[in-house]
């Protein structure tokens, strides 16, 4: 994909050994297509990891926190894998192909860790374990428009998949997954398809999209947009040290679906409670709260900053942070901006609830 | 190319400063606001505070990275251009004029002798992107 990203005027970052594009014509244009009409993103950084056999399922729930047993063959499920310390080691959106095939879609800096760390939980199940991430390419396309300009470049009707399910497309000779997930709080479609082929797609929802306002997105966009849903980012919000229900994930803890890793801290985690945990906020003062800028309140240091951004929809200051479980909704706290202290007030996440007409 | 025009004086951080009557008007150069890409967000000094050769007055955020703005010279600033706390994007668009964020009366007008011509700021610059 990298030749067409540069045609496109890109400017180009390396992140986790990719060459990524992190923005095309700016920022704050591509943010708002993606609310208003429709972005396309190249995500083929993500990892894919593929579980299959016998007891693909059973193995499957051993190394993630979510309940599996009620997905259906073609749903997806977003969910955690955590280790022996109840720690995050990746979140991850898991997609059934059916009780002997599952797809993990992986953050691109964990895929190597992830892989070694799901070889490592195999302990004797008879299943295979593949990294497949060199075979495909992951194109998003996101906004309210994505639908239709995704039917329109497949001349085929995508409206009626729901939400967090995923199908199988045959399109000009090759097959793709198409997925109605997303990370940016918008409708839209993550669609897998062979590597080599990831050119031919974009190009051809690029023309689809024309008359729909569709913009090509980076990673600046997709991060502004998943930090207005309050979306947690691995290595900012979670990483190996940091349990679920910290970051607010709980929701995606099911301590009864099975002897999951973890599962003994996490119980643990739930009958001590927790000491600090996620919170957001919106800044009161000027100012951009940025990662790794402390959180006071009334001059005791409270937390800090796991991630921060001024966003071009809200057209607002907010911002994430790890801080004492103590503070409430409302509370008044304020982040140290270049040796100033600014006032923010906590907020509910997300920061951006769509309209509903 | 960027631009570097003639009649300006430039700083290592890529301030420059312009003499108008006995005022110094202060922006950040073309360079400068082309690194930093789509800027977002900018805190500037208020009217009759002081600034101190060297430290920051101020600073820049883009989408990518956040910068201090240092003063070239020190002074009383007497004009702080506000269309910029509402609209930074014009430091992108035209940053040696609309762009310019601070008037600033100085306190020792020869410290304008310590900053570079445009000639070694275009070196200095051809150096910088040369790393």
């Amino acid at each position: 994909m990298f030749p067409i990203h540069l045609q496109l005027g890109a400017r180009i970052v390396e992140f986790a050994g990719w060459e990524m594009p992190v923005q095309y014509e700016g920022l704050r244009e591509e943010h708002l297509a993606v609310r208003r009409a429709a972005g396309l993103f190249d995500v083929s950084h993500m990892g894919e990891i593929e579980i299959s056999g016998k007891e693909a399922a059973l193995f499957c729930q051993r190394i993630t926190t979510n309940d599996i047993h009620g997905v259906k063959d073609f749903q997806a499920q977003y969910t955690l894998l955590c280790n022996h310390r109840g720690g995050v080691v990746d979140d991850v959106i898991l997609y059934k192909l059916s009780d002997e095939n599952y797809l993990f879609c992986v953050n691109a800096s964990n895929t190597t860790k992830d892989y070694e760390w799901i070889i490592g939980a195999d302990e004797d199940f008879q299943v295979e374990i593949e990294d497949r991430s060199g075979k495909y390419s992951q194109i998003s396309l996101q906004g309210p428009r994505s639908g239709a300009i995704l039917s329109e470049c497949l001349s085929s009707d995508m409206s009626t998949l729901r939400r967090f399910y995923f199908l199988p497309f045959t399109w000009n000779g090759m097959e793709m997954l198409i997925a109605r997930t997303g990370y940016t709080g918008e409708d839209g479609f993550e669609i897998f398809l062979p590597w080599e082929r990831g050119p031919l797609l974009w190009t051809g929802l690029m023309e689809s999209g024309r008359a729909h306002g569709i913009e090509p997105c980076g990673l600046g966009a997709r991060d502004t947009l998943r930090i207005d849903m309050g979306y947690s980012l691995y290595g900012h919000e979670i990483n190996d040290d940091i349990n679920p229900f910290e970051a607010g994930l709980g929701r995606y803890v099911k301590m009864d679906a099975g002897d999951f890793i973890g599962r003994d801290a996490l119980t643990k985690v739930l009958a001590d409670g927790v000491k600090h945990r996620i919170y957001g906020f919106e800044m009161i003062d000027r100012g951009i709260p940025r990662e790794g800028y402390g959180v006071f309140r009334n001059g005791t240091r409270i937390g800090s900053v796991t991630s921060g951004t001024l966003s071009p929809g809200l057209e607002k200051s907010i911002g994430m942070g790890y801080l004492t479980s103590d503070v409430a909704l409302g509370d008044r706290i304020q982040i140290e901006i270049r040796n100033t202290f600014r006032e923010a007030q906590v907020v509910n996440i997300p920061f951006y609830k769509k309209d509903v007409n | 190319m960027v631009q570097i025009p003639d009649e300006l004086k430039y700083t290592g951080d890529h301030e420059w400063a312009m003499e108008e009557g006995d005022l110094l008007v202060i922006g950040i150069t073309d360079y400068a606001q082309d690194a930093l890409g789509e800027i977002v967000y900018i805190e500037l000094p208020s009217e009759g505070d002081e600034i101190t050769k060297g430290d920051p007055f101020g600073a820049v955020e883009s989408t990518k990275a956040v910068s201090d703005l240092y003063a070239p010279v020190s002074g009383d600033v007497v004009e702080v251009n506000e269309v910029l706390l509402d609209a930074p994007e014009t430091i992108n668009g035209d940053p040696y004029g609309e762009g310019w964020m601070i008037k600033v009366r100085p306190y020792d007008p020869s410290e304008l002798k310590d900053l570079m011509d445009f000639e070694d700021y275009a070196e200095y610059v051809e150096k910088e992107m040369e790393e």
